[in-house]
């Protein structure tokens, strides 16, 4: 039933609010998410995320700039574009009034489902989410976890050739955003995937490719690898034995003032150094000398693989604010 | 318009599960039923009350048309502040609870997003209206005496366009300020200027105030001019097609 999936270009995508001299949400993002994929967007608070996800979907205007959809504008209203769309709030809101399964039945009647399409759909995604047993209560007493779940059914209803999840697990326990995440990777095959999220371990297991947004503007976008192997820096590891905060401080003046140290980060109150290092060989030389010469006692050191947070915070120079929720 | 339909069904479902449909329809039933009883016993009201004991007022022997026109000032103020109750929160609430998203999302317009909430609230009130009057029928039938029943199908018809108007203008009040409160000062607003231009001749044939003579003129059996109905029925309908134009547009202009 579902169609193929579906491409997604912005160009020049700008967004300001509050006339000429007002917030620029989104700047001029110029970009193309392949039929397919998954796509994850990331970046802290404030970055523009969630205004892209909204112009992506025609909830808001772009102030210059386009979206299309397999070809087609996404901004008119009402359009043809959107029947192939599944999309959810960052804090999805529902009629308290409705079942959880009239709920869905309506997002599906108003994707040109048949009565019985929605009908036999309803059960199939509410069942999927895990709220089948809960798909008769009125949703006005449900939880945020399962208003999430129910958000994330009313999207998947019409079998969307592109699904738009804005914070898709933020308000999920551990187990549900598990399921989720497997979810998002099954759907791969039949529709695109675009996600804002905080979590970066998320977006490293499930995403083909990645947009990092920071005021407003796309950072940089791309595979997972290309990412890692364009930005990442060599890291190593650094666990001290406790106890040693003094010798710990001074390891970490020495190697700020390391040539070859681009960045050291604490974590834990010292109870882990993470530090990336400009020159990968003569890092292997030279820094476990200074280690022992700093006289630390060490319980782990190794050489770690880059991660995305380590391009996050090259990038970015924070990591995002609610990892530690998260 | 995509969607129109179902969205129509939701919101009927949403008047009924919500109260909305049966405490109308409750207020309507008894401005139904007390408006022929408040024209019957009035005389006696006032003389229960002592009203003769310092001044002598001359009441005439109330008549069927008593009734009507008892009936109609009670559904003309009653009746207008539930239709701008109804209909303050028509998109204001949905803008600020989010659900206005979740609908227009979906391959819904924002003008069948709107004419399923405008068509819903006539209905409401229609059932309402309709309610009132046969109610209001058959106690002044029992009271006085059979009324024309033509006549009063008029008079519900031309009561239920003037409450229509009502909530037109407090639904474009809703839509343009964002607020289920300024939607309900600019509907009270509109409806205080509106029944002060409603006494000035000729101006007040223009407003919805206009529907009371011919609608009262029929319920009684009096012969009406063409021209006496046309005029404000026109004019009430031009204010409300105006008023839906003016909410779409101002609608599709918003962001969610």
């Amino acid at each position: 039933m579902s169609a193929s999936p579906a491409r997604v270009v912005c160009l020049g995508l700008t967004k300001r609010f509050g006339g000429a001299q007002g917030v620029l949400a989104v700047d001029g993002l110029d970009l193309d998410v392949p039929a397919g994929s998954v796509f994850g967007l990331l970046g802290p608070n404030g970055a523009g995320k969630t205004t892209t996800l909204r112009l992506i979907s025609g909830l808001a205007r772009p102030t210059t700039g386009a979206v299309s959809i397999d070809g087609r504008p996404a901004a008119t209203d009402g359009s043809a574009a959107r029947r192939g769309i599944g999309v959810l709030d960052q804090d999805p809101r529902y009629y308290g009034w409705m079942t959880g399964r009239e709920l869905v039945e309506l997002a599906g009647r108003l994707q040109n489902l048949t009565v019985a399409d929605a009908r036999a759909r309803a059960g199939t995604t509410l069942e999927l989410v895990g709220l089948a047993d809960a798909a008769r209560r009125r949703v006005g007493g449900y939880s945020g976890g399962m208003r999430q779940r129910l958000g994330i059914a009313q999207a998947l209803v019409a079998s969307p050739s592109l699904l738009i999840l804005d914070e898709p697990v933020s308000s999920l326990d551990p187990e549900g955003r598990r399921d989720l995440l497997s979810l998002i990777e099954h759907l791969r095959a039949s529709a695109t995937v675009i996600f804002s999220t905080h979590v970066l371990a998320d977006v490293e297991r499930i995403c083909d490719r990645i947009g990092i947004m920071d005021d407003g503007r796309l950072v940089t976008e791309g595979p997972l690898d290309d990412l890692l192997g364009r930005y990442a820096q060599p890291v190593f590891r650094i666990e001290p034995e406790p106890g040693q905060s003094r010798t710990v401080a001074r390891l970490v003046a020495t190697l700020r003032a390391t040539a070859w140290v681009d960045r050291v980060t604490e974590e834990g109150e010292g109870a882990r150094l993470i530090v990336s290092v400009t020159d990968e060989a003569t890092a292997s030389a030279g820094l476990l000398p200074l280690v022992v010469a700093a006289g630390l006692q060490v319980a782990v050191y190794e050489r770690a693989r880059p991660t995305l947070e380590d391009v996050f915070l090259r990038l970015v120079g924070r990591v995002p604010s609610s990892r530690e929720a998260a | 318009m995509t969607g129109t339909r179902i969205l129509i069904g939701k919101e009927l479902l949403e008047s009924w599960r919500t109260f909305r449909l049966p405490v109308v329809a409750a207020l309507f039933l008894i401005v139904g039923l007390s408006s022929p009883l408040l024209a019957r016993f009035l005389p006696e009201i006032i003389q229960a009350a002592g009203g003769e004991q310092f001044v002598t007022i001359e009441i005439p022997i109330p008549v069927a048309a008593d009734a009507a026109d008892q009936l109609w000032k009670n559904l003309g103020q009653f009746g207008a502040f539930a239709a701008i109750i109804l209909s303050m929160g028509a998109v204001a609430t949905e803008r600020e609870r989010g659900t206005a998203a979740f609908i227009l999302s979906k391959t819904v317009s924002r003008g069948a997003f709107l004419a399923a909430k405008a068509i819903a609230i006539g209905v409401v009130l229609l059932v309402a209206t309709i309610l009132a009057v046969v109610v209001g029928w058959i106690y002044t039938a029992v009271l006085f005496e059979p009324p024309s029943v033509g006549g009063w199908i008029a008079l519900a018809l031309l009561a239920w366009l003037g409450l229509a108007a009502w909530a037109s203008i407090t639904s474009l009040g809703s839509t343009v300020t964002g607020s289920v409160a300024a939607a309900g000062g600019l509907g009270f607003l509109a409806f205080l200027i509106l029944s002060v231009l409603a006494a000035i001749p000729n101006v007040g044939r223009l407003t919805p105030g206009g529907l009371a003579e011919p609608a009262l003129n029929l319920a009684i059996g009096t012969p009406v001019e063409l021209g006496d109905v046309v005029v404000p029925v026109v004019a009430t309908t031009a204010l409300i097609v105006a008023c839906l134009a003016g909410s779409v547009w101002s609608f599709q202009r918003q962001e969610l």
